[in-house]
């Protein structure tokens, strides 16, 4: 089967002159949930842009599979919220589908269907001001599926939030995926997250960016809180910890 | 939090002192000052002078009033939806940008008082060339902070509309519209001093008399008459019009970002 995002030997460089990446590889598969986990500044944000569509890169190629031609088959979640502070949490789940001109029974349906399986039906009413940052998170990511997407690109979604929120959120995003069976980029520099959530952790290396391993994570789902304290996840841990050592080492090496 | 609540209460009389004191104690030395060196009423005369002149004079004072307060909220009527629309229409053209920017630039630089004689050459009707004078005056803050408030969405919303295949309508209205809405209610407010302060101006101008008289003509007259009580109740009038004018604004201000859970501009 022929992956539904394929990246190939790609490099960026902004009109500043900053180069983000470099040879920069990767495929997903359809409805595969891979991390992508690296220093600050690697140009983790540039690759969810350019498989977003939101950046042409400089060089190299990006292939799409047809399914992510359809307007709203991309989701995205920012590293915030960014709600739209005048709109409540209906409307702001909503906007997509309103951005599409789908018609207002379809949109009324699909709103009240994702507040529902994220547990924000109590809370339409709301605006954002009036959430925690748990909340309000949860409210993008129920944006973000509404249109129910193929591929979701994830910038660091939790990374602001308190650790018990963050697991929380975890949690519940391997669930959405395993009933709905998106494909999932998740970008984050949490190493304990990646290994959780993913089923392969790609390890970038420093800028300019390229993959520099890839640590499959072999561990059935549904995961639970018991695999965050097995021996088994520190060990994969520690493997990814190393080969994120490695890909620093390399790259300050070799100018 | 003992200390914290015991300070900001002696913050509040503090501002309450300050707010009330001062005037007053201004007041009053205004008055003892008059009391004691007895100018003559034509040069200096006290508050209750002032006051006395408002009471008698109120049969003229207060219609000229109506008349520049009617100047002045026309002139914003105008200037509010003419800044707005023009700032709407040069973000979404680069051309209208060119063209129109340059000369709205140049006419807010032109003091009014040059420009009055010349619109009231031209305009026939008294009271529209008034009301163009002032709305020329107020119209620049409602366009620059139109233009500045449409260039107020943050990279990353613009980011999510573009993901989503907005159209620019579709950006303009549901994205840069809402959050430029602190900054032209803002533009609102100074808009509507200046408004009034424009309305004086070209009255001054025109010179207006009889009926169709507004405050600043009223001033003018008094001072040829050497009523120089009433010349300070004229003045005493508008500063609370346009204490009233821009607290009004200030609420209407308030109550749109309440509705729209937004920030004031600035704050």
């Amino acid at each position: 089967m022929s992956p539904l995002l394929a990246l190939s030997d790609i490099a960026h460089t902004y009109p500043n002159g900053l180069c983000a990446l470099d040879g920069l590889t990767l495929a997903l598969e359809q409805g595969s949930f891979t991390a992508l986990l690296g220093p600050s500044g690697c140009g983790k944000t540039t690759t969810l842009h350019l498989a977003a569509g939101l950046l042409t890169p400089t060089c190299g190629r990006v292939l799409r599979a047809p399914a992510l031609a359809r307007p709203g088959a991309v989701g995205f979640v920012f590293q915030e919220p960014v709600l739209l502070p005048w709109l409540n949490v209906w409307h702001n789940v909503a906007l997509p589908l309103t951005l599409a001109r789908r018609p207002a029974d379809e949109v009324a349906e699909r709103v009240m269907a994702m507040l529902r399986l994220v547990d924000l039906d109590g809370l339409l009413h709301l605006h954002p001001d009036q959430l925690s940052g748990g909340m309000r998170m949860r409210v993008a990511v129920a944006r973000a599926l509404v249109t129910r997407p193929q591929l979701v690109l994830m910038d660091e979604p939790f990374a602001a939030l308190d650790e018990l929120a963050r697991f929380r959120l975890d949690d519940e995003l391997l669930r959405l995926w395993q009933a709905h069976s998106f494909t999932v980029l998740f970008v984050t520099h949490s190493i304990y997250e990646s290994v959780y959530l993913a089923q392969r952790v790609l390890v970038m290396t420093p800028r300019p960016g390229r993959i520099a391993a890839e640590i499959p994570i072999d561990v059935p789902y549904p995961r639970t809180a018991d695999f965050r304290t097995s021996a088994h996840f520190a060990q994969l841990c520690g493997q990814v910890l190393a080969a994120l050592e490695r890909a620093g080492t390399t790259t300050e090496a070799a100018p | 939090m003992r200390s914290a609540v015991a300070f900001s209460r002696g913050h509040a009389t503090a501002v309450l002192l300050g707010r009330l004191l001062v005037p007053a104690g201004l007041v009053l030395a205004w008055q003892m000052a008059v009391w004691l060196l007895a100018p003559p009423p034509w040069i200096l005369p006290g508050p209750l002078a002032v006051l006395r002149a408002l009471v008698t004079g109120a049969d003229v004072l207060l219609p000229a009033l109506a008349v520049t307060l009617l100047t002045t909220l026309a002139a914003l009527l105008v200037a509010a939806a003419g800044g707005f629309v023009l700032g709407l229409a040069i973000a979404l053209s680069r051309t209208l940008e060119y063209a129109l920017l340059p000369l709205a630039v140049t006419l807010q630089v032109v003091p009014l008082v040059a420009v009055a004689p010349i619109i009231l050459l031209y305009v026939e009707r008294v009271e529209t060339a008034l009301v163009l004078c002032a709305a020329l005056v107020a119209f620049f803050p409602m366009l620059a902070n139109t233009l500045a408030g449409l260039e107020h969405a943050r990279e990353a919303e613009r980011r999510l509309f573009a993901l989503y295949g907005a159209s620019r309508w579709q950006e303009l209205i549901h994205l840069r519209l809402p959050r430029a809405m602190p900054f032209v209610l803002a533009g609102l407010r100074i808009a509507a001093t200046l408004a009034l302060v424009g309305a004086v101006v070209a009255e001054f101008a025109a010179g207006t008399a009889g009926s169709r008289a507004g405050l600043a003509y009223r001033i003018l007259e008094s001072g040829w008459r050497l009523e120089t009580a009433r010349m300070y109740a004229a003045l005493l009038l508008l500063a609370v019009a346009g204490l009233v004018l821009y607290g009004l604004v200030g609420a209407l201000e308030r109550w749109v970002l309440r509705r729209l859970h937004l920030e004031r501009a600035g704050a």
